[in-house]
Order: C-alpha cells, then structure tokens, then sequence
C-alpha cells in the first residue's frame, strides 16, 4: 500500500469538488502557506464528471432588478416543502451572484444580453428570471472552465481514476481516504487533516435515470459504512422530461423558452391537472403550466399516462415536447444540444416534430448531514472533525424535500467553496499516526478479496436494482409497492454478498470497480426504500398514494448502517 | 432469444505489456443500438475483464472514444444499424498508449492541453493588481459581482473552439502524430485559440510563443483536416491552427 500526506483531500472532480479544491488552494496562499498539498481524488478524470451533463444554468439573482433574495429564498422554500432550512437557504441564496460571476471572471462563456451582460432565463417554480445559463450546456462550460483554471495550481495535486474505497476514521476524526489506483494497480492511503466529499448523487441506481453510470452514491455509502447518518435518502426528485429508453435528459430550459407538452391529442394536458390555465403557446409564465414545479409535472404524466392519454412506445407511454413554435433559429442558438440529443437519441428534429418524452429519475436531494457551510454532523448533531462535504452527496438542508432546478449547480459553487476554505484552515485537524494505518489495510485488503471469486453475476442484480426502483419508487408510491422493493432488495444484496467480479487483474480493473459501485448503490436504494415506507405522508418529491395527507410538523429521515449491515430509519424535526 | 439479430463485434484487447489480440462476439441489437451499448453488453454477457471507458452515455463527457473499423468516433453517439453486414472492429484510440483494451493514456494529452494555459490569462506586461487576479479571494472592497462585458457576437468569436470535450479523437486522426509523438495537436491548439479569441482574455502573447517558437507548436501540422472531420462536436481545430501559423508568419 501506497501511502501519502496531503493538506487537504478532496474526493470528487466536479463542480463542488472542483471549487473546494480551487477555494482550498486560495485559503493557503491567503495564509502564506506556500508548501500547501491539495489532493484532487477522482473516479474519473474531473471533466468527464458528471457535472459536464448539467444544460439548464445556475440560479443567482441578478442585482439591480426586479428579483430580489428574498424572492430566490421563498422560491426555495417553497419547494422545500418544509424540509428546507432558512439558514441554508440563505447561505447559498446570499452567496449565488457572486459565484456566478466569480466563475464569469474565471472565463464561463455564460450567455449574454445584446448589451453584454450575463443573460438570465426563466426556470421551473422561480418566480423571477434568474437562471444563468450558457446556452444548453451550462454544466459543461461550467466544469471545463473549473477544470482548465484548476491545471494552473501546482498545489492541486491530482489523482485522477483513483477510487476512493473509504474514509479513514480515527477516534472520531476523519484523517484521510483509501483508495485505489486504477493505473499502477495499488492500494494508495492518502492522509490528511481534513477530507472534503464531493462524489455526487445516487440517481443511477434506478433504471430509468438521467445520471452517467459514475453517480453511485460511493461517497454516501462511505459515510454509511463510517457510522455516520444519511438524511431523506427517500426524497429523490423524478424529472418529468427524458427521452423513452435512454433516459437523456431534455433540459425544462426548452419549455422556459416557450416548448409546450402534449398528450396524444395533442391536448395541453397539464391543464387537467392542476398547473393550469393555459398559458399562450411561446409566452410561458412562471410557475404555470410547463413551468410549474417538477414534481407536479411528473406526477401529471402520471396520471394523464394512467388515463390513457400518452401515446405508447415499446419504452412505455409517451408525451410530446413540442418545440416547432420555437423557429429553427432560436432552436439551434439557445438549445443546440437538446436539438443534437433529440436527432441523435431519438430520431426526431425538433424543428419539425416533437420530441417523445417521459419522466426519469434525476436529482437526489438526501444525502450526508453537514451545516449550510458543509461541515459533516453526526447522528446527535454533533460536528465530525476533519470531515466535510459539498454538492449534490450533501444534504445542507438546501433542496428539502424538493429542489428547484438550476439551484445545485450554485449550490455545488457556494458550498464547495465553503467546505474547501474550513477544510484549509488551520483549525481543521492534525495528521494521524502510523497506528492509523492498520484500519486503512484491513479495508484496502477487504475490498481486494471480492477479486476472483463469488458466483452472482452483477450485471443481472444492476437490472433488477433499476426495474424495482423504476416500479415502486417512482413519482407516486404505497405501502403494497414498496414492500415489494424492499423484499427484492433484500434479496438482491443477499445475492451481492456473493457478487462475482471475475476479473482478477490489477490495472483499470473495471469488473471490480463497477461492483463495488453496485454495492453502494444497494445501500442506498435500501436506504431510500426504508425511509420510504416510514415517510406516511405526501411531500415535495415523496408522494404516498395511500397517504395522500402532508403532516403537520415536518420530519427529516436518518437512515444508519448497523454492524450487520441492516439499515435504520429514525426520525428528527429541523431544528426552528 | 435466438431470432434477435446479432452483429460481429470484433474487439482488439490487450494487458499492460502484453501484444494485442482480437476477440470476436456476436451481439444482439436493435436500430438504436450503440458501440457503447454493444461494448456493455460483451462485458455484462461474455468478458466481464473487457475495459474500456464510458460515463454520460450523450455525448458530452468526452469518455468513450474508440476506433471503429479504423475511424475515431465517440462508442456512445455511434449507432451500429449501418454496420449491419460488415460487423465493426472496435480498437483503442491511435497515436495514444494503450492502458489496457480500449482504454489508452489520457495524461499525456492533459499535459499538452496544460501546456498552453488554457485558462484566463491577464496581460503579462502589466503585473495584475490583487483584485484584477481573477484566482484571489476577492478582497472585501472590491465589488464581487463584477463581471466583464462580453457582447454575444464577441461570445460568438470563440464559442465554436469552446465546445471542445477533450475526446482526443482528433489526435486519433491526425497524421501528423505517426511521425512527431510530441505534436502539441489539435484539441490543444483549438483551446489555446478559444482563450486567444475571447475578448476578456490577455494571454495571447503568452501562449503564441508557445505554440510558434516551438517546433512541437503549430508547425508539423501540414493541413490535412482530418482533425476536423473526426471531432464530434463541430470545433475546427484545423482552421485555429492555420490561424496561428498565418499569423506568425505575418500573414
Ligand atoms: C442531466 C442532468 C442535468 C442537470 N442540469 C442541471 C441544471 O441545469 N442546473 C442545476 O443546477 N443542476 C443540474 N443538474 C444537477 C447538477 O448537475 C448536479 O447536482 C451537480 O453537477 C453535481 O455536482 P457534484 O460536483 O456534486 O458531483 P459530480 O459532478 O457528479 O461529481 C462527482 C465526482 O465524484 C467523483 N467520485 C464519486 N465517487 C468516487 C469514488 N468512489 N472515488 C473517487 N471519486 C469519486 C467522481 O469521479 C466525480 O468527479 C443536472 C443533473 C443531470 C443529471
Ligand atoms: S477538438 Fe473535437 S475531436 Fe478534438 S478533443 Fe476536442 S471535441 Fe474531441
Ligand atoms: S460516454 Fe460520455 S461521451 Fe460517450
């Protein structure tokens, strides 16, 4: 085993390990700490993380106008569905323009008004143009901006197609990570006085999903198998247009730019259930219509698909996103990627046909308990020293039960940065001794001996994985449905105790990574499920059929690890 | 499910400092079955050790370049239904050392793509003042929501270089590279011109002597274009380097 001393660690290469890192690198040079080391851990080399996906934009209000915090604060919150935290909130609301331009400064090619000012556009459930955007590909210019500045820092030390195994925990403390190098074939343990996840959602774990085959959840299960509590694991938001069969997902910026859904008539269906009236075809207004809030979209494809009013498809009922109005002109400047996607993916042009959509498993709301600045609590509340998180892993209590679209692309800026400058400060933690290695062995040496053996083929437990979720714990769920999820997963993390990972092979070995990715995607759907079925009530992206009813006080799920593997769910009010 | 159609999928593997050897699967697909899609369908069914890379499955992360029947294209964007008679050979990446199957080495180009400072560069004559860095923390009284203008038509002049993914499938293309390894290449050139071209940038003196006092800048490049028409995603990295060496000739 490799071992090695670094500064910081940060796990992650997107937008919000990206800006810890950056931020990081900033707070020793402020502190005339020129020596500083700030380890750069990824699965995948930084700009193919899945951030490069994001399309939409990134919301901040822009000052001088109309909008105002306040107004992006009650936005959220309304979304949040009671889940939310003002303090959190505010943090990344007050914070938001500055970071948008911080990254304009840094080069971003956002989009830009005739008068060339960084231009806005309207997004789903705010109030107030306020998305910032560069043209359809927001996530891309994003990362590759973040990624490009970042090769500039000789104190970013990067390990690129290392996978981060576990968190290195002594006495309480996080101390470092360990990890594999894909490329030497060897176990690396990298210690340090602070480590900052950033490793992403767990959206892939369902079949039908917008997400990259790398958004696993590693990170959370990490923080699970640490004994460190997961919150509202079950709040996982369903966007309501993908492509049949992909899942690719076809950004609400091209119904913020005036594309209207139809069902098989070519009705406005949404009208029919509750986002009504009908908006002017090409005038969308916020918060109506096609605009209204996702979750209540996907949920209206729900029931419009139940009346038989989608058109079927071998990938299951349909409706259309009609984009002609548009012109080819506004089509091909604001969303050539959505008009690529849907040529190549689906075989229309939207400039003379509809694209099919149906919804998809998107954006996961829960995950690692940490403060609005990202510092990473424990089941009693308590700070873990030396650990903290940012991005879409965390659960800042940002997003609750719901988040608005273009608020986690800001919230990966504000709050990475956040975590990485706490992470540099002196106050953060010490290095540990040697003693603290022998743990890091034995988990290097565990992860190692599922090589070569087992008898399960992953690839079949990955597709029954994706069909229970896709099936139970979707837009709308009940007792009856999720019971069943939760007897199948059981059944299939039986089956993975006797996974078989057939490639023996030190270098890039694949079969083993993607297994162990299978893992942490089992604990978190049994994590998701769990919390699911003790959720009886309806909120934000949680929708019981059988409980129809929202409870009065609002409660946050914990999902926690036992020693035997079982998850627990228990149950906490924010805190006022 | 004997009926389903299958296509040949021959796929050139290696182990690190092993010779190459071709395997040949039969694989079933439909009309909208991808490279990538067959490539996971071999390893979920048939070799589970067959490495290769993937992540967004739409074309945007720049992972899963591949050869396919000699040409570089991205596994994920490329259909299979016009190979249905020929069958496709799938090989790592030209002009790139091979990891492992189709997985090839993406350091060295990153060191190329570093070595031009893509990234925001101020005027060099001028040492920048604290708050005109855009990496320090900007001071308290400095305004932090100020941003640079930019017109659209002056984010028009690099947009088209900007949507480069670091795919490498140009240097795959490129010629070039059979006979000069250390090539600063395409994309990197292309990225170089994006910063060159954006009107708040300053670099240009910067990294102009990069590119033309080096004999691995601009200059083996001899105007094939290949690289042009490899790229999946419409950048001209064959024009932005005919634009350097104009220009240093004085043209
Ligand atoms: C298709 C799509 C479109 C979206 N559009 C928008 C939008 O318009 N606006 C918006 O605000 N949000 C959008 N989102 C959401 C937003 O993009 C994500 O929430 C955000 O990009 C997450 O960034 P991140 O840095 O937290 O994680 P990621 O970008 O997912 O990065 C995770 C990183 O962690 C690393 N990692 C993970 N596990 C390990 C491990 N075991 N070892 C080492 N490294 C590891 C990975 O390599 C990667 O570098 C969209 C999401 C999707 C899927
Ligand atoms: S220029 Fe085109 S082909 Fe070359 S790396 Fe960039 S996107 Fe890929
Ligand atoms: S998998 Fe991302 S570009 Fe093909």
């Amino acid at each position: 085993m490799r071992i090695e001393h670094a500064d910081v660690v940060v796990v992650g290469g997107g937008a919000a390990g990206l800006s810890a890192a950056l931020a990081a690198v900033e707070t020793f040079a402020a502190a005339g700490r020129d020596d500083a080391v700030v380890a750069l851990v990824s699965k995948v080399y930084p700009m193919r993380s899945h951030t490069v996906a994001a399309e939409g934009g990134a919301a901040g209000v822009v000052p001088g106008g109309a909008d105002s915090a306040e107004a992006h604060v009650a936005d959220t919150l309304r979304g949040g569905a009671g889940l939310s935290h003002d303090d959190a909130v505010r943090f990344v609301v007050d914070r938001a323009p500055a970071e948008l331009a911080r990254l304009e400064r840094l080069g971003m090619p956002w989009s830009r008004t005739d008068d060339g000012r960084p231009a806005v556009r309207r997004f789903g459930g705010m109030t107030h143009p306020r998305t910032w955007f560069a043209a359809d590909k927001t996530g891309f210019h994003l990362l590759h901006t973040l990624f490009q500045t970042s090769l500039r820092e000789p104190a970013i030390r990067r390990y690129d197609e290392h996978v981060v195994l576990d968190l290195l925990v002594v006495d309480g403390a996080c101390r470092g990570v360990v990890g594999y190098d894909q490329h030497h074939g060897e176990t690396v343990t990298v210690l340090a006085p602070a480590v900052v996840l950033a490793t992403g959602g767990y959206a892939r774990a369902w079949g039908t999903s917008t997400n990259a085959s790398i958004v696993t959840g590693d990170g959370l299960s990490m923080v699970l198998r640490a004994g460190l509590p997961l919150r509202d694991l079950e709040m996982v938001q369903v966007h309501p247009t993908c492509l049949p069969g992909s899942g690719i997902l076809i950004t609400e910026a091209a119904r913020g730019e005036g594309g209207v859904l139809l069902d098989a008539a070519g009705e406005r269906y949404l009208a029919d259930y509750g986002l009504g009236p009908v908006t002017p075809v090409g005038a969308p207004e916020p918060r109506r219509m096609e605009l209204g809030p996702r979750d209540q979209l996907s949920q209206a494809f729900w029931h419009a698909d139940r009346a038989g009013r989608t058109i079927p498809t071998r990938d299951g009922g349909v409706v259309h996103l009609d984009l002609r109005h548009l012109g080819k002109a506004a089509i091909d400047e604001r969303l050539p990627l959505v008009a690529g996607l849907a040529r190549r993916y689906a075989g229309v042009d939207p400039v003379t046909t509809p694209i099919p959509v149906r919804p998809a498993a998107h954006y996961t709301m829960g995950g690692i308990v940490t403060t609005p600045q990202g510092r990473v609590l424990d089941a009693r509340g308590a700070e873990v020293p030396g650990l903290f998180a940012a991005g879409e892993c965390a659960s800042t209590g940002l997003h609750g039960a719901n988040r608005l679209g273009s608020n986690s692309l800001v919230e990966t800026l504000v709050t990475g940065r956040a975590a990485g400058e706490l992470a540099a400060a002196p106050s953060a933690g010490a290095f540990p001794d040697r003693a603290a290695l022998d743990p890091a062995r034995a988990a290097a040496d565990r992860w190692l001996a599922m090589r070569g053996r087992g008898t399960e083929p992953p690839a079949a437990i990955r597709r029954e994985l994706g069909a229970v979720l896709d099936a139970e714990v979707g837009i709308f769920r009940d007792a009856t449905g999720l019971a069943r999820a939760q007897a199948t997963l059981d059944e299939l993390n039986a089956r993975y105790q006797e996974v078989r990972v057939a490639d023996t092979a030190a270098v890039l070995n694949t079969d083993w990574a993607q297994a162990i990715e299978l893992g942490a995607m089992l604990d978190l759907a049994r994590g998701a499920v769990a919390a699911a079925i003790g959720r009886t009530e309806s909120r934000g992206a949680h929708q019981r059929l059988d409980h129809p009813q929202t409870d009065d006080v609002a409660r946050h799920s914990l999902a926690a690890r036992g020693d035997d593997g079982a998850i627990t769910i228990t149950w906490q009010e924010p805190e006022p | 499910m004997s009926d389903e159609p299958t296509l040949r999928v021959t796929v050139t593997r290696q182990e690190p400092g092993e010779a190459p050897r071709d395997e040949t699967f039969d694989v079933p697909y439909d009309d909208r079955t991808t490279v990538l899609d067959t490539l996971d369908w071999i390893k979920d069914h048939a070799a589970p050790a067959l490495t290769y890379r993937s992540s967004c499955r739409m074309g945007v992360c720049g992972s899963c370049g591949v050869m396919v029947n000699g040409r570089p294209v991205l596994g994920c964007e490329t259909s299979v239904a016009g190979y249905r008679t020929s069958g496709i050979t799938v090989a790592p990446m030209t002009h790139a050392t091979v990891q492992r199957d189709l997985a090839v080495d993406t350091d060295e180009f990153l060191a190329k793509l570093r070595g031009v400072n893509p990234w925001l560069l101020p005027a060099p004559a001028a040492p920048a003042a604290p708050e005109d860095d855009p990496a320090a923390t900007v001071p308290a009284t400095v305004d932090v929501l100020r941003v640079h203008a930019q017109t659209p038509g002056q984010v028009k002049a690099y947009q088209g270089l900007s949507q480069c993914i670091d795919c490498m499938l140009c240097y795959a293309a490129c010629p070039v590279l059979d006979d000069v390894a250390g090539f600063t290449g395409p994309a990197a050139i292309a990225t170089a011109r994006r910063w060159d071209l954006d009107s708040r940038d300053e670099g240009n003196e910067t990294r102009f002597p990069l590119l033309v006092e080096n004999e691995e800048g601009v200059w083996p490049c001899i105007q094939v274009g290949a690289c042009t028409r490899a790229c999946p995603k419409g950048v001209d990295p064959a024009r932005a380097i005919a634009d350097y060496q104009r220009e240093a000739m004085g043209g």
